[in-house]
């Protein structure tokens, strides 16, 4: 079956102009009453069970050419178009949030107050519906919308211009200031009149990665006119190679965005177990707890989700931190130099946190909201685009990486700890509270976990069992990278995540991860220090 | 004087047994305050990694069983829940299971939710004659006399869900991605055996994808599944993804900017639940089939909405379907029960075939002899709310089909469990119960 939208693009075209130039003069005074009754007639017939009725209604309402029109089918997009089931008004929702919620009448503007979500009936739409609408409003947008949303209009029609629209947009092509744009415009004509058959429209499409350009010019290469096929074939296999450069750069940029994951998860360990040589399964936790910092801010917080991350930042780290001194205080001095019995004792205590947080917040996963500037993805050209949070992740590692990195070689407390794990005894008489420094260690590692944790809330799930999922990983960067070097850790982790993501769409997820374990395995059977070895007598303690 | 006499004692023996009887009323009343209360056995994760899917259903039963309980009981007599924490550790499910029958003498289980932990009790009930209701949805391929199946079998969720994508979506290219278990591969095989013969879909148009447990890093697959998609035939993603994973993967699908009218991904094991998670603005048009959803437009659903809301007092508390395969399983039970007269297995499992319980959207949910049941099917699309529209339903309600007609080993098998049959594996073609071997014949011709 066509869906409803392909049989109606065309028809709807036209129409759509008139609606913009329409949206043009919404200035004009409206004759409410006037229309009143024929913007009634078209919007109830939205008012129907089946979606092709609605589809109908729909192209109904675009030719009523009412100055409503792009209001009413917004709100139809958007999910705020509802049904009054006490008299079967339709009604517009401002705000649906909660259980009451404020709505105004759809013909008058009116405000109604607010009415309990079960008096309410949404009109719902599919997919073929919100494609329908989306086109609809995004021919809207290519007359009156800023540069940004006529881009991404004229993106979208590439492929689905038809004799009807092809007028149109040429006159459009006219009045269009925006080279971008206007370069948009011309591929979605010379598409069409690829499909008509012109060998030359294929010079405007070379290097084109739009994936419709080249769904089209597949279709033409396949072509019986030989020159068109020709011409066609060629400027696919231009395309083709610009393609594979971008996924090369594609895999890279995904490796080094999970390795950015694995270098955060991993370099708060490269810390408490490199450095000082405590083996924390409790490091998965502390992780945990810092992703659960985020959550409360932004809970402290309310619409501000950006704020609230920002702030979760710095009391991310000392909550971990905190938490880290208490495991530290708490277990872990008692154990010293008994590395089963830590072992075993902090796996007890990741349990313990992770019941904790179950039982004290929710077993189910928390919403952390991604706020506006970190979601999404920045394009880089049609087939290559990276997503922004993980960009921000990848940037957030190497801060922290940096920070750290500071912090060990320039401060007091840097000096100390190296010499605190060289030789303790030796730091000891020269006057340095081991103790103290033991502290601030764990503490320094276990509150770069809680960061690591701010930044995977953006990633992952927010649970109790966020930190299980981390803590192999961290341990087999920390090993893989060479206990007590933190350029080991980072080299490794990012290694790691660029062999992972190439070695994925080859082996699939499973097996590339059981591949990169048996690697990591054999490495460490040859070089069982790591790929930065400690050297000298420092590696001998 | 005789007379005299009797019109004396008459008045006093009618006092006696007057008094007599209030003596035996008052006692028969005490015998029925005193009577064991019916116990129902609770057995979901509380802790561990399925805590987050497990501990919603353990306060529906309770919710269910208060619930009761204001009504008066069942049989005149008190429920009483017994919880035990299998903690999301499989053998665990089994020891559980065997204390709630031989210990707590429980006359009825409700639990599990992974496949793998009702495969581990499954011998315990059967060993030990107990009553299990299941509530999710799974890959079919049993039928066990002691287990009532309340949740989807595949030809409940899969198949429909496909025909939806195929018929009104037009949809000719596939990818079935799943987390690597028993359930996703079951299910997957049998999409594809479907996909092949019945729709006719070719080998180069299916992309079948398995990631590991809890997989977190989804940039390569989705960035496979947007190529995949990109070569002008409409394409959709069948995920049979399981649990926590789902959060990363539709984040990513967001962030890469995968449209769900450009390719639509339908989830089976993606519920209200699992995206009171995420922030849903960037999912609004992704699909998942089930047979129940919270935005069903019916009194008995608000009326349950309403309930559970103030039962577990978050206002933001959502429902899924897997609570109302417990509120059907439930009033099932209850209903067997009221219609044995007795809680007594055996009694029991005769009457429950063929009861007949209101679901939450409107219609009715029969037991079938085969110990599942019959269910609405229903599409819906994600909305930016985390709720969930549907676009689509069955125009009646489907018996679950335990064994599946689309894998070899099972394509001839039947349960029912009515008497003379009693067998959850006939062999229609070969005229005789396969016994307890037809699930390895059955496990071998799904190897080949």
């Amino acid at each position: 079956m066509r869906t409803p939208a392909t049989l109606m693009t065309s028809s709807i075209t036209a129409r759509i102009v008139t609606l913009a130039l329409l949206c043009l003069l919404a200035w004009l005074p409206a004759l409410a009453s006037a229309q009143d009754d024929d913007g009634r007639a078209v919007l109830e017939g939205l008012d129907s069970r089946s979606f092709a009725d609605k589809a109908e209604a729909i192209e109904a309402i675009i030719q009523s050419e009412d100055e409503r029109a792009t209001d009413w089918l917004q709100a139809l997009l958007d999910g705020n178009l509802q049904r009054l089931k006490e008299d079967g008004r339709l009604v517009i929702v401002v705000d649906n949030v909660g259980r009451e919620w404020p709505v105004r009448d759809a013909l008058t503007g009116d405000e109604l107050g607010e009415v309990p979500r079960r008096d309410l009936d949404r009109i719902t739409i599919n997919n073929a519906l919100r494609s329908q609408l989306r086109s609809a409003l995004s021919m809207v947008e290519l007359y009156v919308g800023d540069e940004r949303s006529r881009l991404a209009a004229a993106e979208g029609v590439i492929g689905r211009v038809d004799d009807e629209l092809a007028a149109a947009l040429e006159a459009r092509l006219e009045e269009e200031e925006s080279d971008q744009v206007r370069h948009r415009l011309n591929q979605a004509l010379a598409v069409h009149r690829l499909e008509r058959g012109e060998a030359g429209a294929v010079e405007t499409l070379y290097g084109s990665l739009n994936s419709n350009v080249r769904v089209a010019l597949t279709r033409a290469a396949q072509s019986d006119d030989a020159q068109v096929a020709d011409a066609a074939r060629r400027a696919l296999a231009d395309i083709e190679q610009k393609l594979k450069l971008n996924r090369i750069a594609e895999t890279l940029y995904f490796g080094l965005s999970m390795g950015s994951v694995l270098v955060l998860a991993a370099i708060g360990l490269a810390i408490t177990f490199g450095v000082m040589g405590v083996i924390n399964m409790a490091h998965g936790e502390l992780i945990m707890l810092g992703a659960y910092t985020a959550w409360a801010m932004q809970q402290l917080l309310p619409g501000q989700p950006g704020l609230a991350l920002l702030l979760a930042i710095p009391v991310g780290f000392l909550v971990s931190a905190l938490a880290g001194i208490a495991i530290e205080r708490g277990v872990i001095q008692f154990l010293k130099g008994r590395p089963l019995e830590t072992l075993l004792a902090t796996f007890g205590v990741s349990l313990i946190l992770q019941q904790l947080v179950r039982t004290a917040i929710s077993p189910l996963n928390r919403t952390v909201i991604t706020p506006e500037w970190m979601s999404g993805s920045i394009a880089i050209n049609d087939a290559l685009s990276l997503t922004l949070n993980r960009l921000y992740v990848m940037g957030f590692a190497l801060l922290v990486f940096a920070a750290l990195m500071l912090v060990m070689r320039r401060t007091r407390l840097g000096l100390e700890v190296r010499a605190v794990t060289q030789n303790r005894a030796m730091a000891r008489s020269m006057g340095i509270r081991a103790t103290r420094v033991d502290i601030l260690t764990f503490a320094l590692g276990s509150g770069v976990a809680g960061l690591a944790g701010v930044a995977l809330s953006q990633l992952t799930n927010v649970g109790p069992n966020l930190g299980q999922s981390y803590i192999i990983d961290s341990f087999m960067v920390v090993v893989f990278g060479g206990v007590g070097n933190l350029w080991g850790t980072l080299v490794a982790g990012m290694s790691l995540g660029v062999i992972n993501q190439v070695l994925e769409p080859w082996a699939g997820a499973v097996l590339a991860k059981i591949m990169v374990l048996v690697f990591i395995i054999l490495f460490i059977q040859k070089r069982p220090r790591g790929l930065f070895p400690q050297k000298g007598r420092a590696a001998e303690g | 004087m005789n007379a005299s006499r009797r019109t004396k004692s008459f008045p006093l023996r009618s006092t006696a047994a007057a008094l007599l009887s209030i003596l035996a009323l008052g006692a028969s009343c005490q015998v029925l305050a005193q009577e064991e209360p019916i116990k129902v056995g609770i057995l979901h994760s509380l802790s561990g990694t399925m805590a987050i899917s497990e501990s919603t259903l353990k306060d529906t039963v309770e919710m269910l069983i208060d619930q009761q309980n204001e009504q008066g009981g069942l049989l005149g007599r008190e429920l009483e829940a017994v919880v035990v924490d299998p903690a999301s550790d499989w053998p665990l499910f089994a020891e559980r299971a065997r204390e709630l029958l031989e210990q707590e003498e429980v006359d009825v289980i409700f639990g599990n939710w992974t496949s793998v932990s009702r495969k581990s009790v499954l011998p315990v009930v059967e060993e030990l004659n107990g009553l299990l209701f299941y509530p999710v949805q799974y890959e079919g391929e049993e039928s066990s006399e002691n287990v009532f199946y309340t949740g989807a079998a595949p030809n409940q969720q899969a198949i429909p869900a496909v025909n939806y994508l195929h018929d009104e979506l037009g949809v000719e290219r596939w990818v079935l991605a799943g987390t690597d278990y028993v359930y996703p591969r079951t299910t997957n095989r049998i999409l594809e055996t479907y996909l092949k013969e019945e729709l006719g879909v070719a080998e180069a148009d299916i992309l079948i994808n398995y990631t590991p447990f809890g997989h977190s890093d989804w940039q390569n697959i989705v960035s496979e599944i947007k190529r995949f998609g990109s070569e002008g035939k409409k394409t959709a993603v069948v995920s049979t993804i399981n649990g926590d994973a789902n959060v990363p993967f539709y984040r990513e699908l967001g962030n890469q900017g995968v449209d769900a009218a450009d390719i639509p991904v339908v989830a089976f094991s993606v519920g209200e639940q699992e995206l009171s998670g995420i922030d849903t603005g960037p999912l609004v048009g992704h699909l998942a089939a089930w047979n129940y959803f919270m935005s069903v437009d019916t009194d008995a659903n608000y009326d349950f909405i309403d309930a559970w809301i103030e039962h577990s007092g978050d206002e933001e508390a959502v429902t899924n379907d897997p609570m109302e395969a417990h509120y059907i399983g439930f009033n099932m039970w209850a209903e067997a029960v009221r219609k044995a007269g007795t809680t007594e297995v055996d009694a029991v499992k005769e009457a429950i075939i063929g009861v007949t319980v209101p679901n939450l959207s409107g219609g009715y949910a029969a037991m079938m002899p085969n110990h599942h049941i019959t269910k609405p099917v229903m599409i819906g699309e994600i909305q930016d709310n985390g709720q969930f529209v549907v676009v689509w339903e069955t125009p009646s309600t489907v018996a679950g089909d335990e064994w599946s007609d689309y894998l070899p080993g099972s394509r001839d098998l039947i349960a029912d469990w009515r008497k003379p049959m009693a067998c959850g594996n006939y062999n229609v073609r070969e005229g005789r119960c396969m016994g307890s071997d037809a699930e390895a014949q059955a496990e071998e011709a799904l190897a080949e």
